[in-house]
């Protein structure tokens, strides 16, 4: 009996969860697209996302790039396929590897961030004095954090994609002996366009998740400073989780039969 | 008592937070640039009531009326415009982080489209002064700002827009006794100089007395009693002794659980 009430309880707070974050991202995405819309916001929100995450999604995708060169070589080495690791590398960064990497650091950074100073102004009311002034919350905090999302994600996967395969170059090239031209030639004449492209889907994906859990719940924080701390893992980490789940997801979309 | 309609009017107004009944048939009139003020403990549910009639929370049962107006289950857009005749102090000032003094000031016109960004800066300088701030105080961020300049610059941004009525949530918390008295002046000052109905609520006696026509005791979740401010010593009414003298005996048990 007790485990009876147990399960259902666990099932109804996760429908109950499901929904209201349903009704939230409805109520943001609509706002998106109905005026009066906050450019000032916007910009300083991409700013934020893009170009102050350039240092930590760059150094992740140059390690990444250079980890699979040297382990698709140990790998290839075995049954003398060395020329097939400029492909594998580029294959691996521009479907998996930039996207779900780059997500999830963003994510760390991005969810946090969102999810804290939201919370915080929870808190402190200062989302009620939004609405005592005539502004809508959902419309000027959360709509565009969703667009700044949604457009800089791609645009960093797109850098961690360049700046991973310029990785791999560097380890194949001087510490694996390959051929320069030889290499990027491989690189160029593989990849194709579907794998950029279903990369980037995937990456304005993981923006709309990791946008939209920062402000789900730094919105629905409460109870203090130790309110928006919970908010802030929660935030973190359901992101990264929903962003391994989509990643499947839309893999499967993308290529499975 | 007044012909005219109160500006606002609340009847039987119930809130409960899951099985915590906050307000429990709350009954209230604010008259026509009237003041009042709502005393009760902490906890006891005062803020609550404010945000009920500014719409952030939702009333379980029960009436608010504002300028004879239902104001309980609007449509947003109609709810947004009672909103623009009404301007709110928040307890902790409620300034936003992210935006310099005179942006916070003039948030609520510029949100309206009552004025540009370039007209906003000088009408910001003029509510501060208005609070007694000086003009360098405008591009200071609230951070940067100490507890009572907080208060100052949020009560500059809730009178901004010319507001009918004011609600203050706890004006002189956290503020030392000098700072909250001159903060009740300039509430006395500033309704008086726009006319505006204000409803305030508060714990500290000394303030209530200061800005109050009327005080109203809320208890238990219902206004146990309400008169001119200068009845309020001889209401013959043991809670409202017992509050106002500041005593832990007497009729009002605090719930302390063990
Ligand atoms: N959003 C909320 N959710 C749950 N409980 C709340 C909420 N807001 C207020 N309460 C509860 O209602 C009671 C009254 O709160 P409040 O109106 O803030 O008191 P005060 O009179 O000190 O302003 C408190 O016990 C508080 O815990
Ligand atoms: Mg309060």
């Amino acid at each position: 009996m007790r485990l009876l009430q147990l399960i259902g309880r666990v099932v109804l707070t996760f429908l109950g969860t499901t929904g209201r974050l349903a009704l939230f991202a409805g109520a943001g995405f609509s706002h998106c697209v109905r005026p009066p819309f906050y450019p000032r916001i916007i910009v300083r929100q991409m700013v934020d996302i893009g170009y102050y995450s350039l240092p930590v999604v760059g150094l992740t995708a140059i390690f990444a790039g250079m980890v699979m060169a040297l382990q698709t070589y140990t790998g290839t080495s075995r049954f003398s396929a060395e020329s097939a690791v400029a492909n594998i590398v580029v294959l691996a960064l521009t479907r998996e590897l930039g996207p779900v990497l780059a997500g999830l650091m963003v994510a760390g950074r991005i969810g946090a961030s969102l999810a804290a100073e939201i919370g915080t102004m929870r808190v402190t009311e200062q989302i009620d004095a939004l609405t005592t002034l005539s502004t809508n919350p959902m419309k000027y905090l959360v709509a565009p954090r969703l667009i700044a999302g949604v457009v800089m994600f791609p645009v960093l996967v797109l850098i961690a994609d360049i700046i991973g395969v310029f990785g791999g170059y560097v380890v194949a090239v001087y510490k694996l002996g390959f051929n320069a031209s030889i290499y990027i030639q491989n690189t160029y004449n593989f990849v194709q366009a579907e794998d950029v492209i279903s990369g980037l889907v995937k990456a304005a994906v993981f923006g709309v998740i990791v946008t939209l859990m920062g402000c789900y719940h730094g919105y629905h924080s409460k109870g203090g400073a130790q309110g928006v701390g919970t908010a802030t893992t929660n935030a973190v980490v359901s992101a990264c989780i929903l962003i391994l789940a989509f990643d499947y997801i839309l893999t499967e979309m993308f290529f499975g039969t | 008592m007044s012909q005219t309609p109160p500006k606002i009017r609340i009847r039987d107004l119930h809130k409960a937070f899951g099985p915590k009944v906050v307000l429990d048939g709350l009954d209230l009139d604010v008259g026509v640039a009237e003041s009042v003020v709502v005393i009760g403990g902490s906890g006891t549910g005062k803020s609550v009531l404010i945000k009920s009639i500014l719409g952030l929370l939702k009333p379980d049962r029960g009436s608010i009326q504002v300028d004879g107006e239902e104001v309980t289950g609007m449509k947003p857009g109609d709810r947004e415009a009672v909103n623009r005749k009404v301007g709110m102090l928040f307890q902790g000032a409620a300034l936003f982080d992210s935006l310099p003094a005179w942006e916070n000031v003039t948030f609520g016109l510029l949100a309206q489209k009552r004025v540009t960004r370039a007209q906003a800066r000088d009408i910001a300088v003029a509510k501060l002064a208005q609070v007694g701030l000086e003009a360098e105080v405008a591009d200071l961020y609230p951070a940067e700002l100490s507890g009572g300049m907080q208060k100052r610059v949020a009560l500059a941004r809730a009178i901004a827009a010319d507001p009918e009525i004011i609600f203050f949530d706890e004006p002189t918390t956290g503020l030392d006794p000098i700072m909250a008295d001159v903060i009740n002046d300039l509430i006395v000052k500033i309704t008086r100089e726009v006319g505006a109905t204000a409803l305030s609520i508060t714990h500290d006696m000394a303030s209530a007395r200061k800005i109050a026509n009327r005080i109203a005791m809320l208890y238990d979740g219902k206004i146990i009693w309400a008169g001119p401010t200068a009845g309020i010593d001889a209401s013959g009414n043991p809670f409202v002794d017992q509050f106002i003298h500041g005593r832990a005996e007497g009729p009002i048990k605090m719930a302390v659980r063990k």
